[in-house]
């Protein structure tokens, strides 16, 4: 009976799909009023002016299913395709990430968490942590790769080699056994890749918040990164059988042009741009994706630029003007076109004093009052600084020519540090540990004996800043070098800086990638602080603490940033010639056993008439007759046994004449 | 003719003194000139860098053949480990090392001038044993030990694989221990030389022919031939015995398993804890076989394998071993009253034709190519090879062509011995014309 109802009844959502969206909506909610509600959706956008005047664009998704028996294989919002994964490769964890750009952590922030966990490394990146033992984690890698690949029209697949993916032990901050890593620097990412990415959702870019994914706009960014990150659901506490969580995020730095005519004078060069929605993506939010739980739209100010808001209402308050009631939408600094649903609070010990401001709009609302769309107009010039990373890390190249080099990661102090560390003054305890994560392809040979480190810019030894390292060697064709290392630098450092000397290796003629010239690309190391975590606490409201958004934020995740990708130009061979080479050396290799052997064989002809000329009138003449009968004898087994050969030739070619033609005829 | 004698074993001490001097001055320069890093230097095989790497490596735990670094022998990583690790203040950064190689080249260059004076004296007796007095006295004249060592230590192959830190001259005083031991009859010694040669770099296998050729018949001799033929002109009996003497044959094999299975063990002990010997055995031997690494070096091999087909790999590392392996017999039977020159002629093919060829092996060969200076004076083209070495060495930062030449000096000087040999069976034949004459 369960059985036979089951259909019909999805058959009856199938049908009354297109007639009324309401209805869905509705049995969607009752089915959670059910007690068994198996999966949820929610869409969330989180909108941020940063200092340079660009914006970010935090698109969010979640969706969540209990991993229960009831449903067998199906699912009504989980992606199948995901789910499937899942279940196939064990996935406990995974992370798959396009990025398009660099993320500027000196000017977008780097010690948030959505540039600590959302700034990723240009191109794919892609971990996962497996449910299988440990001797199977490497086939099962392999075979998500390729189903990823698939999945996504990425060139994941090449993962798969032995030689391009790494399993880190302790400096990768997801640390937890089975993981392996993997990069691809040079992958282009495009809309063949965000539109699969798209499918996964419910709505696709159909309604909701996914439907102001204009894909020229969005790819006019500067940065775009397109994540993906699954990850078991907490809320079963016997941890086995939870349920899986899949985010989806889409994270765009665009540049406001709308209004650009404003900015012309130069006084206003200042004033960063007004912006709206629809400007900045090209598309209003026409209403909620329907199967969405929550939809909603946050608007956040940062921590330096409310700083700077009050700083300029208590000036304001000081000359005598009268400020607005609603000084959160209209106030001398800005103005919000839509009334916020709700404002957050930052809570919490923050190191610099002010608390960033969040705006919550739901878009569930707003339907019935048209498309929504917000407006931020600036009014006065506003300078801040988003919170950086305690140490900004950079990495780049030394040295010339194509034959060795080095690489340098460098650290320096944003001043952050010692506003973290200023209550405790006892400097010489004081210690910022510092996780480095790197992973340098085959054919960039590391002398892991030549590590060198600097702090303010005085060598020091290793063991003293080195607290532990794990290096695995690169093998060639095989293994990637990995290095994993502490270090232990005191808090008021300036700056610190880690060389490390390399050749570069000579690579196969087939294992140059169609522009070889182009140079090698050396995945972005990890610069983790274990120490300083990026969570951002809001003051509690009562429609929003379901939001998964807001609890993202609240994870005490380590800050974490990427360095820069670095590319390295091997020395290409001749690609055109490669049978000239083979012809010259095996023509050397000709001469040189040719003639060698001619002079070794010389003999017998030479001396053999010298021999003759002399031998007649000496005594030497009985030897040489010997000798002569033997030469002579042997020329004539010779004729005779090369008319034998002649026969056995006949013999020879007959039988491979035959086994030719069977080989032919069978074959 | 005394005095003369004096005078010259002076002026060689002067001279080798010079060179050491030089050495050390060399060595004193901060980041060794450079040349450390230069691929004629330090191929994946001799390179201190590399071998510092593979200590790191050991010494924080791990098999020091972890990852492709260090393809050499273990015996050696503990040998300079420890050297490469020591810093000295205020010195360059492998000065150890620097005098531990200066140290190799001078006792290789005693070690060859010892060889060429117990060479000299063994061939100046075979002459006078043939009545040509005339001969032996002309070829006294030149010290042929004295000039090869000193050819030795003022080679700039010599000198650049030295102060370069390449672990060459390590590799080069097994070799030449080897051929000194076999040329004075030490067994023990000809084994050691041997076996750790192999050890080391496993092309000086095939030197097993010549000094299993000098411990039987003693130092290289006219062919025999020449003694038949005076054997026939004094009617019958000959004070010269050329018996192969099996029982020197027996003692090197035994004294052969001895050293290798001792160095075998060794090499276990030191090789134990990470993957054992095996994987050693991979590591080394493999790498130098399979040409793993197809970084520039001055042999033929690298760049033909980075452009060949992947599908001909497998026939053209057989075609290419198998061009040193060939000549092996032709050679021994054509040159085996000569087994000093067959040793040379084995070093120069495989110091061409080896996977990673450097010049430290050059090195080697021309020192010893020095000891044949008396037989090898009316070597064809002389000038004009020497000139092309010259040329070739200067171009080869340029272009890694030093091979070519190499070869014709290979097959010229082989003539030229030949050439030499015949010479005197044609003394001997008008010696004994003239004398049937009278």
């Amino acid at each position: 009976m369960e059985l036979l109802r089951r259909p019909i009844f999805s058959l009856l959502l199938l049908l009354s799909l297109p007639i009324s969206f309401p209805s869905i909506s509705l049995g969607s909610a009752v089915q959670g009023e059910d007690g068994h509600r198996e999966e949820e959706f929610t869409e969330e956008l989180l909108l941020k002016p940063l200092p340079d005047r660009k914006v970010l664009a935090h698109f969010h998704f979640e969706n969540t299913a209990q991993r229960t028996q009831s449903y067998g294989r199906h699912h009504h919002l989980f992606p199948k395709a995901i789910s499937q994964l899942v279940k196939k490769f064990a996935v406990r964890e995974m992370e798959l990430s396009f990025t398009q750009g660099r993320w500027n952590y000196e000017s977008w922030g780097g010690f948030d968490p959505i540039s600590s966990s959302n700034a990723k490394p240009p191109g794919v990146e892609l971990w996962a942590t497996f449910d299988v033992p440990p001797d199977q984690v490497d086939a099962s890698w392999k075979n998500l790769t390729h189903s990823l690949s698939g999945l996504f029209c990425a060139s994941i697949n090449f993962l798969e080699s032995s030689a391009t993916y790494s399993a880190p032990e302790w400096a990768f901050q997801p640390a937890s056994g089975n993981l392996r890593y993997g990069t691809l620097p040079r992958e282009a990412v495009c809309t063949e890749n965000l539109t699969p990415w798209l499918k996964l959702l419910p709505c696709r870019d159909k309604a909701g918040i996914s439907s102001l994914m204009d894909r020229p706009s969005i790819y006019r960014g500067f940065y775009h990164s397109q994540r993906l990150r699954l990850r078991p659901a907490k809320i079963i506490a016997d941890g086995a059988d939870s349920g899986i969580v899949l985010e989806q995020t889409l994270t765009v730095v665009l540049q406001p042009n709308g209004f650009r005519t404003k900015s012309s004078h130069s006084s206003e060069n200042k004033i960063s741009p007004t912006w709206a929605m629809s400007s900045l993506l090209g598309r209003k939010i026409e209403g909620r994706c329907v199967l969405a739980k929550s939809s909603n739209v946050y608007l956040q100010l940062e921590r330096g630029l409310v700083a700077e808001l009050n700083a300029l209402k208590e000036n304001q308050e000081f000359v005598g003007t009268t400020v607005l009631n609603d000084d959160l939408i209209k106030n001398p600094a800005f103005e919000i076109s839509v009334k916020p649903d709700w404002v957050l609070k930052e809570v919490g010990n923050l190191p610099t004093g002010s608390s960033s401001l969040m705006y919550g709009y739901s878009i569930g609302k707003s339907t019935d009052s048209g498309p929504f769309d917000l407006h931020l107009t600036w009014k006065s010039p506003m300078v801040w600084s988003c919170p950086r990373p305690p140490l900004h890390a950079s990495r780049f190249l030394m040295g010339s020519g194509n034959e060795r080099g080095a690489i340098a990661i460098s650290l320096r102090s944003t001043g952050l540090n010692e506003g973290l560390y200023g209550s405790n003054k006892d400097k010489e305890s004081c210690v910022l540990p510092v996780n480095v994560f790197q992973v340098v392809p085959w054919y960039i040979k590391v002398y892991f004996h030549t590590i060198k480190v600097f702090i303010d810019e005085q060598r020091k030894a290793v063991p003293d800043v080195i607290e532990k390292i794990r290096v695995s060697p690169s093998e060639d064709k095989v293994l990637p070098g990995v290095m994993e290392m502490v270090l232990k630098l005191p808090c008021g450092v300036k700056s610190a800086a880690m060389t490390l000397e390399f050749d570069k290796g000579f690579l196969h003629i087939d294992e140059y990638p169609p522009d070889a010239n182009q140079g090698f690309d050396i995945p972005s190391a990890i610069i983790t602080f274990p120490n300083v975590e990026a969570a951002m606490h809001f003051n509690q409201f009562s429609s929003s603490d379901k939001s998964p958004l807001l609890s993202r934020f609240r994870e005490k995740n380590p800050v974490q940033s990427y360095t820069e990708v670095l590319l390295v130009p091997l020395t290409t061979p001749d690609f055109s010639m490669p049978y000239n080479v083979i012809t010259i050396t095996c023509t050397v290799f000709a001469l040189y056993f040719g003639s060698l052997l001619n002079v070794l064989r010389k003999r017998a002809s030479e001396e053999e008439r010298l021999l003759r000329a002399k031998g007649r009138s000496s005594p030497l003449s009985r030897l040489l007759a010997k000798l002569r009968r033997k030469k002579e004898v042997e020329p004539q087994s010779s004729t005779t046994s090369s008319s034998l050969f002649s026969s056995k030739l006949v013999v020879k070619i007959i039988l491979v004449a035959a086994i030719a033609i069977c080989w032919q005829y069978f074959g | 003719m005394e005095e003369e004698k004096k005078g010259s074993t002076s002026g060689f001490w002067r001279w080798a003194i010079a060179s050491v001097l030089f050495r050390l001055i060399l060595v004193f320069f901060p980041k060794n000139l450079h040349l450390s890093s230069r691929p004629e230097v330090s191929t994946p095989l001799t390179s201190l860098r590399r071998l510092s790497e593979g200590y790191w490596l050991k010494q924080s735990s791990m098999s020091p053949y972890a990852g492709s670094m260090y393809h050499g022998s273990p015996l050696l990583l503990s040998i300079l480990g420890p050297l490469t690790a020591l810093r000295i203040e205020g010195q360059p950064e492998h000065l150890l090392c620097g005098l531990f190689f200066i140290l190799a080249d001078i006792v290789n260059a005693m070690l060859i001038r010892a060889t060429g004076q117990c060479l000299q004296m063994a061939y100046s007796q075979r002459l006078k044993a043939l009545d040509l007095v005339k001969l032996s006295a002309a070829s006294g004249t030149i010290q042929s030990g004295n000039l090869a060592a000193l050819v030795y230590l003022w080679n700039p192959f010599t000198i650049v694989a030295c102060v370069g830190l390449s672990t060459s001259p390590v590799e080069n005083l097994a070799t030449i221990l080897s051929l000194y031991g076999a040329c004075t009859g030490l067994v023990p010694l000809a084994a050691f030389g041997w076996v750790i040669a192999t050890h080391m770099s496993l092309y000086p296998a095939i030197l097993i022919v010549p000094v299993i050729l000098l411990l039987g018949y003693g130092p290289d001799a006219p062919p025999r031939k020449v003694f038949l033929q005076k054997e026939y002109k004094n009617g019958g009996q000959s004070n010269v015995q050329v018996i192969f003497s099996w029982r020197q044959l027996v003692h090197f094999v035994f004294w052969s398993i001895i050293w290798g299975t001792y160095v075998l063990v060794l090499c276990g002990i030191s090789v134990k804890q990470y993957a054992g010997l095996q994987e050693m055995i991979r590591r080394t031997y493999g790498f130098i076989l399979t040409v793993e690494d197809l970084s520039p070096n001055i042999g033929v091999l690298w760049y033909f394998f980075a452009e060949v087909f992947d599908f001909f790999r497998s026939f053209f590392f057989i075609v290419f071993h198998m061009n040193i392996l060939f000549m092996i017999l032709p050679l021994a039977i054509r040159l085996k009253h000569r087994p000093a020159f067959l040793a040379f002629v084995y070093i120069a093919i495989t110091a061409t034709f080896k996977s990673y060829p450097s010049v430290g092996d050059s090195a080697l060969y021309f020192g010893l190519l020095a000891l044949f200076a008396n037989e090898l004076a009316d070597i064809k083209f002389s000038f004009f090879l020497f000139c092309g070495y010259i040329g070739v060495s200067l171009l080869s930062p340029v272009m890694h062509n030093l091979w070519i030449w190499r070869i014709i000096l290979v097959v010229e000087s082989v003539s030229a011995m030949l050439d030499h040999d015949r010479m005197l069976m044609k003394l001997v034949a008008a010696r004994k014309h003239v004398d049937s004459k009278s």
